[in-house]
């Protein structure tokens, strides 16, 4: 898939401290793009070098095939982990003057409010102040201004915080259509389970650097360690284990199941997996047989901590 | 420009619709003429009235000394002196006038004392010396056999008639009004300043702790949001000034009317006005609203404005770049204390060196150096200032403002995503570098 937003050797200094040390990725069009890394990492200075915020010390960046320039903050939408809108202002009011800085008519902001606002059922709220809603309420009008624009990039910053489960799945929701509709996501998040199950392609950055970058399926497979969970059912365990022993690294372990099955967690190497299957067919009844696939969660830890997975 | 244009509009409409702008705006004036009045009321109640004994061993100055307002006076020739001391000290008098026996009528001039605890107004004891000396020159007169009633009446009493080269007649008091009118202009610029100023501030700082900025510095150049936000401030000052200045307008035409002022050609007021000791009180009253009209109100007004914006943009954009570099409004006395003091000496100047010699250098300099031409000028211009000193005074005005904002920007842009630690004057100048 072509990169809608290709990132090339942004480097990035404060003074003495490198926030980016020659960054480079490529964010394919239309999909979710999980950035990740640990707090203080550079996701913000790299996010803000991207809505122009701040400029980069070297490096370029490309936007749908054309050298990022001034007029692309129309295409882009942001939601900074910091929330913030004015707490004296009406949300009608403020939600209309953030679009028109986005370059929008006010009539055409008044159309996506109406849409918007019904789709997230705030319609009420038009003048009320920001004062006087929830942090939740806010958290939803920030997201409103967000995606107002309609925006061909937008830039979500912990999107999630701040909202109870209810309105973070109506969110979450919305995330996805708007990829539907076309629009390219960078999501950057500390909640491993969220990423898990939104992101297409993933970047990590650590210490100003870049430690990864793919599809999540092929940087699983990079981090693959080669484990199954396996249960079986014997009355021989303690041939078993000795037989296994010979070929495999085996390990007690534990799991739920609902029979009264020996525990293990096999690491076969290059081994095939048929090799360990043929193996324990011969001591009784498989009644578990899964490959332990490595969460974003073991990644980012394993990457970050530099050691392979092995639990 | 589409895009200032709408930060300019919010910035006007956020800050005429508070309501402190609306009290600011309507209530001010109120409590300045009530002020005013208070003051005057108080300036016109009668102070307590005192008791002054007289010792008066001589006999000849007792009869000079006539019961006022203010004081009572009580003969204690007869009584002891020591008596009247005790008296005095137990506060029975508030002092006492004690005139021995003299030999020679020169003996007086040493001899007469005033006893009092408390300390003595200088402007009565000058009365009392005013009194001794005419009571005294008579009786020299008389010793030396002079005609009294003739002296009386060859003393001449000088009255000076100001007038202008148009033949109009003026009063001595328009030095007082060209004062009070600059001093009032002058001193309002720099309430201004402050205020609008402060405006910035705040606004900078909220932006920047709801953390809004980052959403509105995605959408426009930190630059464009900074230039916008004081010019739409700036416009609520330039609006509050317009009712004030329609108000005060408003009250002179009410006052003139009430006084039969003939309104705008004043050369044709009637000369039957003489001696200013003449003239009654209404017609001293319409002798002053007629030189109010006389002063060159266009042009201060137009002056104030353009001082106003001059003066408010350069220390905006100080104002502005604190702002951005503080997390909150405590944090920034440090850095504010140096953008008042000029403000502060704008003002002492025009109230020391304006007044005594409104065109001498040192008031010519300072209306020409930026920080303090918006207060010295607008002090001078009611006693008539050239046009080509204005014209440098506000061209150096407006250039130091492009010269500051530039560096302004800078810290806002840097500062307004600084979070934490309050930054130090030598940091400051490391973000001008960047």
């Amino acid at each position: 898939m072509a990169a809608f937003l290709e990132i090339n050797n942004i480097v990035k200094k404060y003074g003495d401290y490198t926030a980016l040390n020659s960054i480079s990725m490529q964010i394919p069009k239309g999909s979710i793009f999980g950035l990740l890394g640990p707090n203080g990492a550079g996701k913000t200075s790299l996010i803000r070098i991207i809505n122009q915020i701040t400029l980069p010390d070297s490096g370029n960046i490309i936007l749908d095939g054309a050298q990022l320039k001034p007029s692309d903050v129309k295409q882009i939408g942001y939601m900074p982990e910091e929330r913030g809108l004015y707490k004296s202002m009406k949300v009608g009011e403020q939600c209309l003057y953030l679009a028109q800085l986005k370059g929008m008519s006010k009539a055409d902001a008044k159309l996506q409010l109406d849409y918007w606002f019904s789709k997230l059922e705030i319609q009420g709220w038009w003048n009320k102040k920001i004062e006087e809603l929830s942090k939740g309420m806010a958290q939803k009008i920030q997201f409103v201004v967000t995606v107002l624009h309609q925006p061909k990039l937008l830039i979500f910053d912990e999107p999630f915080s701040g909202f109870d489960p209810v309105n973070a799945n109506l969110i979450k929701d919305q995330i996805f259509e708007l990829k539907q509709k076309g629009a390219t996501i960078i999501f950057s998040s500390h909640r491993m389970e969220s990423v898990e199950e939104l992101c297409d392609d993933i970047a990590l950055i650590h210490k100003s650097n870049k430690l990864l970058e793919g599809s999540l399926v092929d940087i699983k497979k990079q981090f693959r360690t080669n484990t199954f969970e396996v249960g079986i059912v014997t009355d021989n365990e303690p041939m078993l284990l000795s037989d296994l022993a010979t070929s495999f690294i085996v390990a007690k372990t534990n799991f739920k199941s609902l029979h009264n099955a020996v525990k293990l967690e096999i690491n076969i190497g290059s081994q095939a997996p048929n090799k360990l299957l043929h193996l324990l067919l011969q001591y009784g009844q498989v009644t578990h047989f899964i490959e332990k696939i490595p969460s974003v969660n073991d990644i980012f830890i394993a990457a970050v901590t530099n050691k392979k997975i092995l639990s | 420009m589409s895009i200032i244009f709408l930060i300019i509009k919010r910035e006007f409409i956020a800050k005429v619709r508070n309501k402190s702008f609306l009290v600011m705006t309507f209530l001010s004036p109120l409590i300045f003429v009530f002020l005013a009045v208070f003051v005057g009321y108080l300036s016109t109640m009668k102070p307590d009235k005192k008791t002054i004994a007289i010792n008066d061993a001589s006999g000849f100055f007792i009869k000079q000394f006539q019961n006022s307002d203010q004081y009572t006076y009580v003969n204690v020739s007869q009584i002891p002196l020591q008596t009247s001391k005790l008296a005095v000290k137990n506060e029975q008098y508030e002092g006492l006038i004690f005139i021995p026996k003299c030999s020679d009528l020169k003996g007086f001039e040493t001899q007469i004392q005033y006893i009092s605890d408390e300390s003595a107004n200088p402007n009565y004891i000058n009365d009392l010396q005013k009194t001794f000396n005419q009571k005294l020159t008579n009786l020299n007169y008389q010793s030396a056999k002079i005609d009294t009633l003739a002296v009386a009446n060859a003393v001449a009493k000088v009255e000076i008639k100001l007038k202008k080269a148009s033949g109009q007649d003026t009063i001595k008091g328009l030095n007082w009004i060209k004062m009070i009118i600059g001093g009032t202009f002058g001193y309002l610029i720099m309430m201004f300043i402050i205020m609008y100023g402060n405006m910035v501030m705040r606004s900078v700082i909220e932006e920047k702790t709801s953390r809004i900025i980052e959403i509105i510095i995605s959408s426009v150049k930190p630059f464009q949001l900074m230039i916008g936000k004081i010019i739409g401030t700036s416009l609520a000052g330039i609006l509050q000034f317009i009712i004030w200045a329609f108000l005060g307008l408003s009250a002179l035409l009410i006052l003139s009317l009430f006084f039969h002022v003939p309104l705008g050609a004043a050369a044709s007021l009637p000369n039957q006005i003489t001696a200013a000791s003449q003239i009654q009180m209404a017609s001293t009253m319409q002798l002053y609203i007629n030189e109010m009209w006389q002063l060159p109100i266009a042009t201060i007004l137009i002056s104030f404005l353009l001082y106003f914006i001059g003066g408010y943009f350069l220390y905006s954009s100080f104002y502005a770049a604190i702002g951005a570099a503080v997390d909150n409004e405590t944090d920034s006395q440090q850095f504010l204390l140096p953008i008042i003091m000029p403000l502060i000496l704008g003002v002492y100047i025009g109230l020391f060196t304006v007044i005594n010699n409104p065109h001498g250098t040192i008031a010519t300099i300072f209306s020409i150096v930026p920080l303090t031409s918006p207060i010295v000028m607008m002090m001078r211009i009611p006693f008539g200032v050239p046009w080509w000193q204005i014209l440098i005074s506000l061209t150096v005005l407006f250039a130091t403002f492009f010269a500051v904002v530039l560096f302004a920007a800078k810290i806002y842009r840097i500062g307004i995503l600084m979070y934490g630690k309050k930054p130090s004057w030598k940091q400051l100048l490391q973000w001008i570098r960047i």
